[in-house]
């Protein structure tokens, strides 16, 4: 088994969060796992993003070669957009439909809607409204991984036991906000029909 | 032991630890300030001494000097950090070392976040001694609690060398049982001091070292050849990361070319001897320069064999290797046959944070300069350089460390006026108070804008050593009058008062300095959080 995913945003949206969720999901479930990061001056309100790639045998290079990803998991809808050279032709874009603007020459939302729907598997969620349901605007990440989540070849009660090991260690009061955050996420991907 | 989940940073810092690591120095920089992070953040506990430097040069005489005390020493910085630590890491090579001493260093192909890509593997070759380049977390580990007891052993320091793929990839790696460093005798002193007398006899000691260098790396099992009787067109050999990016690909190359994965220098020559002989053509793969592709092939290259590599175009000479491209030079197709390119997408650089205090700071200087259209302002490395960008468009010059006030003088000196430069409180620190003593000295007709933030805000919120009250007291015993060093809120609603202070002091015939004082934001937020 592989599984080949590329999580993007924008620098302070909480990408890493997602990785490193993953990363612990895939350490309890006894997986491999290969996740890049981006510091560094990049991460300034600069787009970024995060090869993660999963496997059950040997994992070697950090990178995904082009078209070879099998999911691109986005918390903003430009950003997904930025790699779809590496997905798979079976590959899947799940991203927030909410956009995050803050340069001059952001192309028109409709614009990049429609792109994201030519893809054939493809899933916009309203992450920010789901965010604020659930308690707070920035636990959109949280949504988004929900969201992936009946996809990617963990178990969901791996993923949200590494959900909540995250949190504990930073604030006690997040851990149910945020498990409410994925699972109003993995409820949109779950009622979405992909025939 | 159980699985660790950590970033290759990570990995070389807990080698260190287990290793029996007794100080740790380093100024931040991407991509290696995470192994400096881990390493504060398991110092308290197991009671070692880990600690940011000043800068580059600092954080290595810091650990050279434990490692002549017998103790064992780790320095780590990004590659153009070694630029900074060049003059005692050079010589350190000539003094040996006593207690194992490590040498770190993060280079950065593509430049995710740096000014070049220069590549550390020729600083190793240049001062003689010997360099291990890990391509997974589990080698950086293993590699890093080699190195102590290898520098221990051949009496010199040792190279551990990074890239930002691996630097900054998060894996998991199996530790072993740590081991206690034992403190050894100080060593023979005459060794430490590099008057020619003893100099040439330490070069030659040196010298006569390379023999076992070579040797070791020769033996190192983390060198591997797989010779292949099926195919004797084609061996490759892979350095360091790029062997992943084959290993990758290797099942799909038929026949199965001979392998030859290299990860320490000098070069194991024996084992490309070895290859060589069985092979027509070699495909070199590294990481960075083509160090090992040029050593092969000198000017004259090996008759009758191609090298081939970088240099014979078959990769490119620049930026980072992916699998693609690795692939393509492998002579494999790639996965994706047309670029989908859906619309024109909006590049998204990295920007100043929202209400960031660099901004007003730069948006009263371009108000100041409205009538200074020749003004040239050379700045420096840090979140400011973002100035470069719109709407600030207010620095002319991003080139090393420390380097905007030395260039502002040089400037002044030949008539350049305005000549203004602005630097952060930490770069202020690690490189600006030299050439402003020089400044204040020959009192030169520039402006310096030293914006006071408080932290190393770039690579995470590290520690300045150049910040407050401290730092106005350092500038005025460097010789700048008091009534030129002026000190500005750089707020929204100061902007006419602050660009009205710059445009005063950027008139008067001599050196001024200007400190913006305001917090970073991020740095502000995070205190904020602690306290709730």
């Amino acid at each position: 088994m592989k599984y080949d995913l590329i999580l993007a945003g924008v620098g302070g949206q909480g990408i890493l969060s997602i990785a490193f969720i993953i990363d612990r999901a895939a350490l309890l479930q006894g997986l491999n796992f290969k996740q890049t990061e981006v510091h560094g001056m990049a991460q300034r309100g600069g787009a970024v993003q995060s090869h993660l790639r999963l496997a059950d045998g040997p994992i070697y290079s950090d990178l995904i070669p082009r078209g070879k990803c099998d999911l691109i998991l986005s918390v903003e809808p430009l950003e997904a957009l930025r790699y779809l050279e590496y997905l798979d032709s079976q590959g899947r874009v799940i991203t927030n439909s909410v956009p995050y603007v803050n340069i001059p020459d952001y192309p028109p939302l409709e614009a990049i809607l429609e792109a994201i729907k030519k893809v054939k598997f493809h899933l916009l969620v309203e992450a920010d409204k789901l965010a604020r349901e659930a308690g707070s605007s920035r636990a959109q990440n949280m949504v988004m991984l929900g969201a992936a989540s009946p996809f990617l070849p963990l178990e969901s009660e791996n993923l949200k036991r590494a959900l909540k090991e995250f949190f504990e260690s930073r604030d006690e009061k997040m851990v149910a906000l945020n498990l409410r955050a994925f699972e109003l996420g993995r409820q949109v991907a779950l009622k979405q029909s992909w025939e | 032991m159980e699985k660790m989940v950590v970033l290759g940073d990570e990995a070389v810092a807990l080698g260190a630890i287990h290793a029996g690591l007794a100080a740790a120095y380093s100024y931040p920089g991407t991509p290696a300030s995470e192994i400096m992070e881990f390493l504060i953040r398991e110092s308290k506990e197991k009671r070692f001494i880990a600690t940011w430097s000043v800068n580059e040069k600092v954080a290595y005489e810091a650990a050279l000097g434990v490692s002549y005390a017998g103790k064992r020493a780790l320095v780590s910085m990004k590659h153009v950090g070694l630029n900074v630590a060049a003059d005692p890491f050079i010589n350190s090579s000539l003094t040996g070392a006593n207690g194992g001493l490590v040498v770190v260093v993060a280079d950065d192909p593509g430049m995710h976040s740096s000014q070049n890509e220069q590549d550390s593997r020729f600083y190793a070759h240049f001062a003689r001694i010997f360099c291990y380049e890990p391509s997974s977390h589990q080698e950086a580990y293993e590699m890093t609690r080699q190195a102590f007891e290898l520098s221990e052993a051949i009496g010199l320091p040792v190279m551990i060398r990074l890239v930002t793929r691996l630097a900054h990839s998060r894996s998991y790696l199996v530790p072993r049982e740590p081991v206690k460093g034992q403190a050894r005798q100080v060593g023979e002193k005459s060794h430490w001091t590099l008057l020619p007398i003893n100099a040439r006899r330490r070069f030659e000691v040196v010298l006569n070292k390379q023999a076992e260098l070579k040797h070791f790396s020769e033996e190192s099992p983390f060198n591997r050849l797989e010779l292949s009787p099926e195919n004797s067109s084609l061996g490759i050999v892979a350095a360091g990361i790029a062997a992943n990016y084959v290993l990758e690909n290797l099942p799909e190359i038929k026949p199965q070319p001979s392998y030859l994965k290299v990860s320490t220098y000098p070069l194991p020559e024996k084992l490309f001897r070895k290859i060589i002989e069985k092979v027509e053509t070699l495909l070199i793969i590294e990481e960075g320069y083509p160090f090992i592709e040029s050593t092969l092939k000198g000017i004259i290259g090996l008759p009758g064999k191609k090298i081939k590599g970088k240099l014979s175009g078959d990769l490119p000479l620049s930026g980072e290797l992916t699998p693609d491209i690795v692939r393509q030079a492998l002579g494999l197709p790639l996965f994706i046959r047309e670029q989908k390119k859906p619309l024109p997408l909006a590049a998204r650089p990295p920007q100043l944070c929202p209400g960031c205090p660099h901004a007003d700071t730069f948006l009263a200087l371009k108000e100041a300069l409205k009538e200074f259209p020749q003004a040239i302002v050379f700045s420096d490395i840090g979140c400011y350089t973002l100035g470069y960008f719109p709407p600030y468009s207010s620095i002319d010059t991003c080139v090393c460390m420390g380097a905007s006030i030395g260039m502002a003088k040089g400037a002044a000196d030949v008539g350049q006026h305005p000549s203004v430069a602005v630097i952060g409180d930490s770069t202020f620190g690690h490189s600006g108070l030299t050439p402003l003593l020089e400044a204040a000295r020959s009192n030169s007709r520039m402006t310096v804008i030293i914006l006071d933030n408080g932290t190393v805000a770039m690579t995470g919120g590290q520690k300045s050593y150049a910040s407050g009250n401290f730092l106005l007291k350092m500038i005025e015993g460097l010789g700048v009058k008091r009534e030129h060093l002026r000190v500005i809120e750089p707020l929204p609603r100061n902007l006419t008062k602050n660009a009205e202070i710059i445009r005063e002091e950027i008139n008067y015939p001599g050196l001024s300095v200007i400190v913006a004082v305001r917090e970073c934001l991020q740095e502000a937020r995070k205190k904020k959080r602690g306290q709730e």
